[in-house]
Protein backbone atom coordinates (compact mmCIF):
# COMPACT_ATOMS: atom_id res chain seq x y z
CA UNK A 1 0.00 0.00 0.00
CA UNK A 2 1.00 3.76 -0.88
CA UNK A 3 -0.07 7.21 0.15
CA UNK A 4 -0.33 10.28 -0.42
CA UNK A 5 0.46 13.57 1.78
CA UNK A 6 -3.36 14.39 1.46
CA UNK A 7 -3.85 11.30 3.36
CA UNK A 8 -5.19 8.76 0.50
CA UNK A 9 -3.97 5.16 0.01
CA UNK A 10 -3.69 3.17 -3.03
CA UNK A 11 -3.16 -0.54 -2.83
CA UNK A 12 -2.01 -2.03 -6.44
CA UNK A 13 -3.27 -5.50 -7.81
CA UNK A 14 -2.42 -5.85 -11.77
CA UNK A 15 -2.65 -2.31 -13.35
CA UNK A 16 -6.19 -1.91 -10.59
CA UNK A 17 -5.52 0.79 -8.11
CA UNK A 18 -8.01 0.74 -5.46
CA UNK A 19 -7.95 3.84 -3.56
CA UNK A 20 -9.16 5.08 -0.22
CA UNK A 21 -8.95 7.63 2.69
CA UNK A 22 -6.38 7.02 5.64
CA UNK A 23 -7.52 5.73 9.27
CA UNK A 24 -5.86 9.09 9.86
CA UNK A 25 -8.18 10.89 7.34
CA UNK A 26 -10.98 9.55 8.22
CA UNK A 27 -10.09 10.21 12.41
CA UNK A 28 -10.32 13.97 11.19
CA UNK A 29 -13.12 14.23 9.41
CA UNK A 30 -15.39 12.43 12.27
CA UNK A 31 -18.49 10.63 11.59
CA UNK A 32 -18.66 10.03 7.89
CA UNK A 33 -22.70 11.22 6.66
CA UNK A 34 -22.69 10.79 3.21
CA UNK A 35 -20.00 9.96 0.63
CA UNK A 36 -19.77 10.84 -3.40
CA UNK A 37 -17.70 8.30 -5.65
CA UNK A 38 -16.75 8.76 -8.70
CA UNK A 39 -18.78 6.98 -11.69
CA UNK A 40 -17.08 4.11 -13.83
CA UNK A 41 -15.51 5.19 -17.07
CA UNK A 42 -14.13 9.01 -15.51
CA UNK A 43 -10.50 10.00 -16.65
CA UNK A 44 -8.67 11.31 -13.35
CA UNK A 45 -5.34 12.78 -13.01
CA UNK A 46 -3.24 12.56 -9.91
CA UNK A 47 -4.23 15.70 -7.84
CA UNK A 48 -7.88 16.00 -9.32
CA UNK A 49 -11.10 16.02 -7.72
CA UNK A 50 -12.46 12.88 -7.44
CA UNK A 51 -14.89 12.04 -4.47
CA UNK A 52 -16.69 13.96 -1.85
CA UNK A 53 -16.74 13.03 1.71
CA UNK A 54 -18.83 14.65 4.32
CA UNK A 55 -19.23 14.74 7.78
CA UNK A 56 -21.76 16.32 10.10
CA UNK A 57 -19.95 19.65 10.30
CA UNK A 58 -18.25 20.18 6.48
CA UNK A 59 -17.54 18.50 3.02
CA UNK A 60 -14.10 17.66 1.98
CA UNK A 61 -12.78 16.91 -1.30
CA UNK A 62 -11.03 13.53 -1.81
CA UNK A 63 -8.06 13.93 -4.69
CA UNK A 64 -7.10 10.99 -7.08
CA UNK A 65 -3.96 9.99 -5.81
CA UNK A 66 -3.11 8.17 -8.92
CA UNK A 67 -4.02 8.78 -12.38
CA UNK A 68 -5.90 6.65 -14.73
CA UNK A 69 -9.80 5.91 -15.49
CA UNK A 70 -12.47 5.04 -12.67
CA UNK A 71 -13.44 1.10 -13.31
CA UNK A 72 -15.79 0.97 -10.38
CA UNK A 73 -16.43 3.88 -7.43
CA UNK A 74 -17.65 2.02 -4.19
CA UNK A 75 -21.70 2.18 -4.31
CA UNK A 76 -21.84 0.27 -1.07
CA UNK A 77 -20.34 3.70 0.67
CA UNK A 78 -23.98 5.34 -0.61
CA UNK A 79 -25.91 3.30 2.00
CA UNK A 80 -23.61 3.11 4.82
CA UNK A 81 -21.09 5.57 4.59
CA UNK A 82 -20.00 4.93 8.33
CA UNK A 83 -17.82 2.42 6.95
CA UNK A 84 -15.37 5.33 5.99
CA UNK A 85 -14.80 5.25 9.69
CA UNK A 86 -14.95 1.63 10.47
CA UNK A 87 -12.92 -0.01 8.26
CA UNK A 88 -10.87 3.17 6.11
CA UNK A 89 -8.20 1.11 4.63
CA UNK A 90 -10.35 -1.64 3.97
CA UNK A 91 -14.19 -1.91 3.21
CA UNK A 92 -14.23 2.13 3.07
CA UNK A 93 -12.25 1.82 -0.10
CA UNK A 94 -13.56 4.97 -2.61
CA UNK A 95 -12.65 3.56 -5.91
CA UNK A 96 -11.37 1.07 -8.26
CA UNK A 97 -8.41 3.09 -10.95
CA UNK A 98 -7.02 1.27 -14.23
CA UNK A 99 -3.80 2.78 -14.23
CA UNK A 100 -1.32 4.64 -17.03
CA UNK A 101 1.82 4.72 -15.33
CA UNK A 102 3.44 2.39 -12.65
CA UNK A 103 5.85 4.98 -11.85
CA UNK A 104 3.04 7.33 -10.36
CA UNK A 105 2.56 4.35 -7.87
CA UNK A 106 6.14 3.68 -7.22
CA UNK A 107 6.89 7.39 -6.44
CA UNK A 108 4.67 7.44 -3.50
CA UNK A 109 5.15 7.62 -0.26
CA UNK A 110 5.29 3.18 1.67
CA UNK A 111 4.37 3.06 5.11
CA UNK A 112 7.01 3.75 6.93
CA UNK A 113 7.34 7.33 5.00
CA UNK A 114 3.75 8.02 5.80
CA UNK A 115 4.03 7.30 9.51
CA UNK A 116 7.23 9.64 9.75
CA UNK A 117 5.54 12.15 7.75
CA UNK A 118 2.28 11.97 9.77
CA UNK A 119 4.90 12.40 13.47
CA UNK A 120 5.83 15.32 11.57
CA UNK A 121 2.42 17.31 11.33
CA UNK B 1 -6.01 35.03 11.82
CA UNK B 2 -2.78 33.43 13.98
CA UNK B 3 -3.55 31.67 17.03
CA UNK B 4 -1.48 34.16 19.17
CA UNK B 5 -4.11 36.84 18.11
CA UNK B 6 -6.40 34.15 19.50
CA UNK B 7 -8.13 35.08 23.19
CA UNK B 8 -9.20 32.26 25.02
CA UNK B 9 -12.46 31.91 27.80
CA UNK B 10 -11.49 31.05 31.38
CA UNK B 11 -12.77 27.36 30.17
CA UNK B 12 -9.81 26.76 27.74
CA UNK B 13 -7.78 24.70 29.85
CA UNK B 14 -11.08 22.40 30.79
CA UNK B 15 -11.41 22.02 27.13
CA UNK B 16 -7.68 20.81 25.95
CA UNK B 17 -7.64 18.52 28.86
CA UNK B 18 -10.70 16.73 27.73
CA UNK B 19 -9.47 16.23 24.25
CA UNK B 20 -11.04 18.83 22.81
CA UNK B 21 -10.34 20.05 18.97
CA UNK B 22 -9.58 23.93 19.31
CA UNK B 23 -10.60 26.30 16.59
CA UNK B 24 -10.87 30.01 15.67
CA UNK B 25 -14.18 31.04 16.28
CA UNK B 26 -15.18 34.48 16.79
CA UNK B 27 -12.08 35.40 17.87
CA UNK B 28 -11.28 32.96 20.51
CA UNK B 29 -9.83 29.15 20.50
CA UNK B 30 -12.72 27.31 20.99
CA UNK B 31 -14.09 23.83 21.48
CA UNK B 32 -15.17 22.65 17.98
CA UNK B 33 -15.22 18.67 19.58
CA UNK B 34 -14.51 16.47 22.31
CA UNK B 35 -13.36 12.62 21.97
CA UNK B 36 -16.97 11.42 20.79
CA UNK B 37 -17.22 13.62 17.98
CA UNK B 38 -20.08 16.08 16.38
CA UNK B 39 -22.36 12.89 15.79
CA UNK B 40 -21.94 11.34 19.55
CA UNK B 41 -22.40 14.63 21.06
CA UNK B 42 -25.63 15.94 19.25
CA UNK B 43 -26.96 12.66 20.44
CA UNK B 44 -25.90 12.83 23.82
CA UNK B 45 -27.27 16.24 24.44
CA UNK B 46 -30.65 15.20 22.56
CA UNK B 47 -31.15 12.16 25.16
CA UNK B 48 -29.41 13.15 28.52
CA UNK B 49 -27.23 16.27 29.27
CA UNK B 50 -24.62 18.27 27.10
CA UNK B 51 -22.33 21.02 28.65
CA UNK B 52 -21.70 24.25 26.13
CA UNK B 53 -19.00 26.40 26.90
CA UNK B 54 -20.23 30.08 25.56
CA UNK B 55 -18.30 32.46 27.49
CA UNK B 56 -17.18 34.04 23.95
CA UNK B 57 -20.63 35.41 23.57
CA UNK B 58 -20.65 39.40 25.44
CA UNK B 59 -22.63 39.77 28.12
CA UNK B 60 -23.67 43.39 30.42
CA UNK B 61 -25.07 45.17 32.56
CA UNK B 62 -27.31 47.92 30.73
CA UNK B 63 -28.13 50.30 33.81
CA UNK B 64 -29.93 54.00 33.98
CA UNK B 65 -32.76 55.75 35.00
CA UNK B 66 -34.97 53.88 32.66
CA UNK B 67 -33.05 51.16 30.92
CA UNK B 68 -35.50 48.96 29.96
CA UNK B 69 -37.60 51.80 27.96
CA UNK B 70 -34.39 53.37 26.53
CA UNK B 71 -33.60 49.51 25.21
CA UNK B 72 -37.10 49.95 23.18
CA UNK B 73 -34.83 52.37 21.16
CA UNK B 74 -32.79 50.07 19.33
CA UNK B 75 -35.09 47.01 19.61
CA UNK B 76 -38.82 45.93 18.54
CA UNK B 77 -39.23 43.90 21.70
CA UNK B 78 -42.10 45.25 24.63
CA UNK B 79 -39.47 45.57 27.47
CA UNK B 80 -40.77 47.96 29.07
CA UNK B 81 -43.09 44.68 30.04
CA UNK B 82 -40.63 42.95 30.71
CA UNK B 83 -41.20 41.65 34.48
CA UNK B 84 -38.37 40.62 37.24
CA UNK B 85 -37.22 37.40 36.72
CA UNK B 86 -38.14 36.87 32.76
CA UNK B 87 -36.17 36.95 30.21
CA UNK B 88 -36.76 38.06 26.35
CA UNK B 89 -35.16 36.89 23.04
CA UNK B 90 -34.66 40.22 21.40
CA UNK B 91 -33.31 41.89 17.98
CA UNK B 92 -30.77 44.79 17.87
CA UNK B 93 -32.28 46.71 14.49
CA UNK B 94 -30.28 49.24 12.51
CA UNK B 95 -32.48 52.19 10.61
CA UNK B 96 -33.72 50.19 7.80
CA UNK B 97 -35.39 47.20 9.85
CA UNK B 98 -32.14 45.01 9.65
CA UNK B 99 -30.74 42.67 12.15
CA UNK B 100 -27.68 43.96 13.94
CA UNK B 101 -27.81 40.77 16.13
CA UNK B 102 -30.02 39.05 17.63
CA UNK B 103 -29.97 38.95 21.60
CA UNK B 104 -31.55 37.65 24.93
CA UNK B 105 -32.21 40.72 27.66
CA UNK B 106 -33.21 39.46 31.03
CA UNK B 107 -33.91 40.73 34.53
CA UNK B 108 -32.29 38.44 36.97
CA UNK B 109 -32.47 40.87 39.64
CA UNK B 110 -32.69 44.57 39.78
CA UNK B 111 -29.59 45.24 38.88
CA UNK B 112 -30.65 46.74 35.56
CA UNK B 113 -30.90 44.95 32.34
CA UNK B 114 -28.79 41.72 31.66
CA UNK B 115 -28.14 41.23 28.19
CA UNK B 116 -25.86 38.61 26.07
CA UNK B 117 -25.05 39.18 22.50
CA UNK B 118 -23.03 36.75 19.94
CA UNK B 119 -19.63 36.58 20.19
CA UNK B 120 -18.50 38.10 17.17
CA UNK B 121 -20.52 40.98 17.08
CA UNK B 122 -20.39 42.07 21.30
CA UNK B 123 -17.82 44.93 20.13
CA UNK B 124 -20.24 46.23 17.56
CA UNK B 125 -22.95 45.57 19.78
CA UNK B 126 -21.85 47.35 22.63
CA UNK B 127 -20.81 50.55 20.16
CA UNK B 128 -24.13 50.84 18.74
CA UNK B 129 -25.95 50.73 22.06
CA UNK B 130 -23.40 53.34 23.18
CA UNK B 131 -24.00 55.16 20.44
CA UNK B 132 -27.64 55.29 20.17
CA UNK B 133 -28.65 55.74 24.41
CA UNK B 134 -25.48 57.72 25.19
CA UNK B 135 -27.01 59.59 28.36
CA UNK B 136 -29.14 57.28 28.97
CA UNK B 137 -27.86 53.96 30.06
CA UNK B 138 -24.39 52.87 30.52
CA UNK B 139 -23.08 49.90 29.97
CA UNK B 140 -20.62 47.62 32.45
CA UNK B 141 -19.37 44.67 29.96
CA UNK B 142 -18.93 41.48 32.24
CA UNK B 143 -15.42 40.05 31.08
CA UNK B 144 -15.05 38.77 34.24
CA UNK B 145 -17.70 36.35 33.85
CA UNK B 146 -17.96 33.08 32.57
CA UNK B 147 -20.94 31.50 30.77
CA UNK B 148 -21.95 27.51 29.86
CA UNK B 149 -25.00 26.26 29.00
CA UNK B 150 -26.35 23.02 30.36
CA UNK B 151 -28.74 21.48 27.96
CA UNK B 152 -30.88 18.01 27.27
CA UNK B 153 -33.64 16.15 28.97
CA UNK B 154 -31.23 15.42 31.83
CA UNK B 155 -30.31 19.28 32.37
CA UNK B 156 -32.64 20.09 35.21
CA UNK B 157 -31.88 16.95 37.06
CA UNK B 158 -28.40 16.97 36.78
CA UNK B 159 -28.28 21.48 38.13
CA UNK B 160 -30.90 20.45 40.64
CA UNK B 161 -28.91 18.54 42.65
CA UNK B 162 -26.60 22.06 42.83
CA UNK B 163 -29.38 24.59 42.70
CA UNK B 164 -32.42 23.40 43.98
CA UNK B 165 -34.53 26.65 42.99
CA UNK B 166 -33.37 25.52 39.38
CA UNK B 167 -36.34 23.28 38.76
CA UNK B 168 -38.78 26.11 40.24
CA UNK B 169 -37.72 28.05 36.89
CA UNK B 170 -39.91 27.80 33.59
CA UNK B 171 -38.45 28.81 29.97
CA UNK B 172 -37.25 32.31 29.95
CA UNK B 173 -36.79 32.76 33.83
CA UNK B 174 -33.98 34.61 34.84
CA UNK B 175 -32.64 35.05 38.35
CA UNK B 176 -29.40 35.90 40.36
CA UNK B 177 -28.66 33.30 43.19
CA UNK B 178 -26.31 31.85 45.10
CA UNK B 179 -25.22 28.16 43.92
CA UNK B 180 -22.09 26.49 43.68
CA UNK B 181 -20.65 28.64 46.07
CA UNK B 182 -20.71 32.07 44.10
CA UNK B 183 -22.68 34.14 42.84
CA UNK B 184 -24.69 32.72 39.58
CA UNK B 185 -27.38 34.43 36.49
CA UNK B 186 -29.45 31.32 36.18
CA UNK B 187 -31.77 31.73 33.02
CA UNK B 188 -33.83 28.12 31.84
CA UNK B 189 -32.54 28.89 28.20
CA UNK B 190 -30.23 27.93 25.65
CA UNK B 191 -30.11 27.52 21.50
CA UNK B 192 -30.38 23.68 21.23
CA UNK B 193 -34.18 23.05 21.38
CA UNK B 194 -33.98 20.90 24.41
CA UNK B 195 -34.88 22.18 27.61
CA UNK B 196 -31.60 23.43 30.01
CA UNK B 197 -29.93 26.21 31.20
CA UNK B 198 -27.44 29.04 30.58
CA UNK B 199 -25.54 29.76 33.76
CA UNK B 200 -23.52 32.40 34.31
CA UNK B 201 -20.43 32.91 37.04
CA UNK B 202 -17.33 34.90 37.67
CA UNK B 203 -14.78 33.86 35.38
CA UNK B 204 -12.25 32.69 38.92
CA UNK B 205 -15.21 30.10 39.53
CA UNK B 206 -15.65 28.57 36.11
CA UNK B 207 -13.20 25.78 35.94
CA UNK B 208 -14.67 24.65 39.05
CA UNK B 209 -17.93 24.47 37.95
CA UNK B 210 -17.48 22.94 34.63
CA UNK B 211 -15.72 20.00 36.28
CA UNK B 212 -18.11 19.85 39.02
CA UNK B 213 -21.09 19.26 36.54
CA UNK B 214 -19.12 17.19 34.21
CA UNK B 215 -18.35 14.44 36.96
CA UNK B 216 -22.19 13.93 36.57
CA UNK B 217 -22.57 10.85 34.67
CA UNK B 218 -25.26 12.30 32.77
CA UNK B 219 -23.27 15.30 31.73
CA UNK B 220 -20.67 15.30 28.78
CA UNK B 221 -18.91 18.64 26.98
CA UNK B 222 -20.42 19.33 24.10
CA UNK B 223 -18.38 20.84 20.88
CA UNK B 224 -19.23 24.25 18.61
CA UNK B 225 -19.83 21.64 15.88
CA UNK B 226 -22.46 19.58 17.52
CA UNK B 227 -23.80 23.15 19.09
CA UNK B 228 -24.66 24.07 15.04
CA UNK B 229 -26.28 20.94 14.57
CA UNK B 230 -28.58 21.08 17.61
CA UNK B 231 -29.74 24.69 16.70
CA UNK B 232 -30.15 23.94 12.87
CA UNK B 233 -32.33 21.01 14.22
CA UNK B 234 -33.69 23.17 16.43
CA UNK B 235 -34.99 25.88 13.75
CA UNK B 236 -32.98 28.50 15.28
CA UNK B 237 -31.41 31.09 13.20
CA UNK B 238 -27.21 31.73 13.61
CA UNK B 239 -26.49 35.51 13.37
CA UNK B 240 -24.20 36.06 10.16
CA UNK B 241 -25.36 32.80 8.34
CA UNK B 242 -28.80 32.78 8.07
CA UNK B 243 -29.15 36.67 9.76
CA UNK B 244 -27.14 39.65 8.72
CA UNK B 245 -27.86 43.28 8.36
CA UNK B 246 -29.83 43.12 5.10
CA UNK B 247 -32.47 40.93 6.66
CA UNK B 248 -35.62 42.20 8.68
CA UNK B 249 -36.97 40.30 11.27
CA UNK B 250 -39.85 39.25 9.42
CA UNK B 251 -37.93 37.98 6.36
CA UNK B 252 -35.82 36.12 9.31
CA UNK B 253 -39.04 34.48 10.36
CA UNK B 254 -38.46 36.23 13.73
CA UNK B 255 -41.56 38.28 13.83
CA UNK B 256 -42.39 37.23 17.07
CA UNK B 257 -39.79 38.92 18.55
CA UNK B 258 -41.52 42.57 17.55
CA UNK B 259 -44.00 43.11 20.04
CA UNK B 260 -47.54 43.70 19.16
CA UNK B 261 -48.24 46.73 20.93
CA UNK B 262 -44.44 48.30 19.59
CA UNK B 263 -46.26 47.36 16.18
CA UNK B 264 -49.15 49.54 17.03
CA UNK B 265 -46.58 52.43 18.21
CA UNK B 266 -44.00 51.73 15.16
CA UNK B 267 -41.29 53.44 17.53
CA UNK B 268 -38.24 51.09 16.53
CA UNK B 269 -35.29 51.33 14.13
CA UNK B 270 -36.73 50.17 10.21
CA UNK B 271 -40.53 50.81 12.05
CA UNK B 272 -41.79 51.67 8.58
CA UNK B 273 -39.97 48.85 6.62
CA UNK B 274 -40.84 46.26 9.07
CA UNK B 275 -44.79 47.44 9.54
CA UNK B 276 -45.28 46.69 5.08
CA UNK B 277 -43.54 43.80 5.53
CA UNK B 278 -46.21 42.60 8.08
CA UNK B 279 -49.06 43.90 6.10
CA UNK B 280 -48.08 42.96 2.89
CA UNK B 281 -45.54 40.07 3.46
CA UNK B 282 -42.09 40.14 2.96
CA UNK B 283 -40.22 39.64 0.08
CA UNK B 284 -38.50 36.66 1.13
CA UNK B 285 -38.62 34.65 3.96
CA UNK B 286 -35.88 32.36 5.97
CA UNK B 287 -37.78 28.23 5.41
CA UNK B 288 -36.76 25.07 6.38
CA UNK B 289 -35.73 22.54 3.70
CA UNK B 290 -35.79 18.94 3.85
CA UNK B 291 -33.14 17.65 1.22
CA UNK B 292 -35.18 14.79 0.04
CA UNK B 293 -31.76 12.96 -1.91
CA UNK B 294 -27.97 13.35 -2.44
CA UNK B 295 -25.69 15.23 -0.54
CA UNK B 296 -26.27 17.94 2.78
CA UNK B 297 -26.74 21.17 0.75
CA UNK B 298 -24.75 23.70 3.06
CA UNK B 299 -24.91 27.34 3.14
CA UNK B 300 -24.16 28.88 -0.20
CA UNK B 301 -25.71 26.28 -2.15
CA UNK B 302 -28.39 27.59 -4.36
CA UNK B 303 -32.13 27.17 -4.34
CA UNK B 304 -33.96 26.67 -7.24
CA UNK B 305 -37.67 25.87 -8.20
CA UNK B 306 -38.97 23.11 -10.13
CA UNK B 307 -38.39 24.40 -13.68
CA UNK B 308 -34.80 24.99 -11.89
CA UNK B 309 -34.76 28.93 -12.20
CA UNK B 310 -32.56 29.67 -8.44
CA UNK B 311 -35.06 31.55 -6.60
CA UNK B 312 -32.82 31.52 -3.25
CA UNK B 313 -30.53 30.41 -1.38
CA UNK B 314 -29.34 28.10 1.44
CA UNK B 315 -28.04 29.94 4.68
CA UNK B 316 -27.02 27.07 6.94
CA UNK B 317 -27.52 23.22 6.37
CA UNK B 318 -25.74 19.47 6.51
CA UNK B 319 -26.72 16.49 8.46
CA UNK B 320 -28.80 16.18 11.10
CA UNK B 321 -27.91 13.55 13.37
CA UNK B 322 -31.53 12.77 15.01
CA UNK B 323 -33.62 12.57 11.58
CA UNK B 324 -30.30 10.61 9.48
CA UNK B 325 -31.26 13.28 6.84
CA UNK B 326 -29.91 16.41 5.64
CA UNK B 327 -31.61 19.51 6.32
CA UNK B 328 -31.06 23.07 5.93
CA UNK B 329 -32.30 26.84 6.12
CA UNK B 330 -32.58 29.24 3.47
CA UNK B 331 -34.16 32.38 2.27
CA UNK B 332 -36.73 31.66 -0.84
CA UNK B 333 -39.79 34.48 -2.19
CA UNK B 334 -43.42 33.69 -0.03
CA UNK B 335 -44.79 32.40 -2.94
CA UNK B 336 -42.36 28.86 -2.56
CA UNK B 337 -42.38 29.11 1.40
CA UNK B 338 -45.64 27.27 2.39
CA UNK B 339 -44.42 23.76 3.64
CA UNK B 340 -44.73 21.18 1.30
CA UNK B 341 -43.08 23.55 -1.65
CA UNK B 342 -41.51 21.31 -3.93
CA UNK B 343 -37.86 22.49 -4.55
CA UNK B 344 -34.57 22.10 -5.54
CA UNK B 345 -30.83 22.05 -4.15
CA UNK B 346 -28.06 22.92 -6.42
CA UNK B 347 -24.87 21.26 -4.82
CA UNK B 348 -21.97 20.72 -6.95
CA UNK B 349 -23.67 21.54 -10.17
CA UNK B 350 -26.23 18.43 -9.05
CA UNK B 351 -30.03 19.78 -8.39
CA UNK B 352 -31.46 17.56 -5.53
CA UNK B 353 -35.04 17.33 -4.50
CA UNK B 354 -36.04 19.32 -1.37
CA UNK B 355 -39.23 19.70 0.32
CA UNK B 356 -40.08 23.12 2.53
CA UNK B 357 -41.11 21.74 6.21
CA UNK B 358 -42.28 23.71 9.10
CA UNK B 359 -39.38 24.22 11.56
CA UNK B 360 -38.25 22.97 13.91
CA UNK B 361 -37.30 19.88 12.39
CA UNK B 362 -36.97 18.50 16.34
CA UNK B 363 -39.50 19.60 18.25
CA UNK B 364 -38.82 21.95 21.21
CA UNK B 365 -39.00 20.39 24.51
CA UNK B 366 -38.99 23.38 26.25
CA UNK B 367 -40.26 23.50 30.04
CA UNK B 368 -42.68 26.64 29.87
CA UNK B 369 -45.09 25.20 33.00
CA UNK B 370 -44.20 23.25 35.90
Amino acid sequence: MRFTKDHEWVSLEGDVATVGITAYAAEQLGDVVFVETPEAGKSVKAGDNMAVVESVKAASDVYAPISGQVVEGNAALGDAPETVNDQPEGLGWFAKIKIADKAEYEALMDRAAYEDFLQSL
Amino acid sequence: MSDETLKTTPLYEAHVAAGARMVPFAGYSMPVQYKDGVLKEHLWCREHAGLFDVSHMGQARLRGVSPLSAFEEVTPGDFIGLKPGKQRYSVLLNKTGGIIDDLMAARPDDDGLFVVVNGACKDNDFKVIDNELAGQVKIERLENRALMALQGPEAAAVLAAHIPQATQMVFMDSKSLEGFGTDVILSRSGYTGEDGYEISVPASEATRVWNLLCEDERVRPIGLGARDSLRLEAGLPLYGHDVDESVSPIEADLAFSVSVKRREARDFPGAARIAKELAEGAPRKRVGLKVLEGAPAREGAEIADEGGAVVGVVTSGGFSPSLSSPIAMGFVPPALAAPGSKLKVIVRGKAQAAEVVKMPFVPHRYVRKL
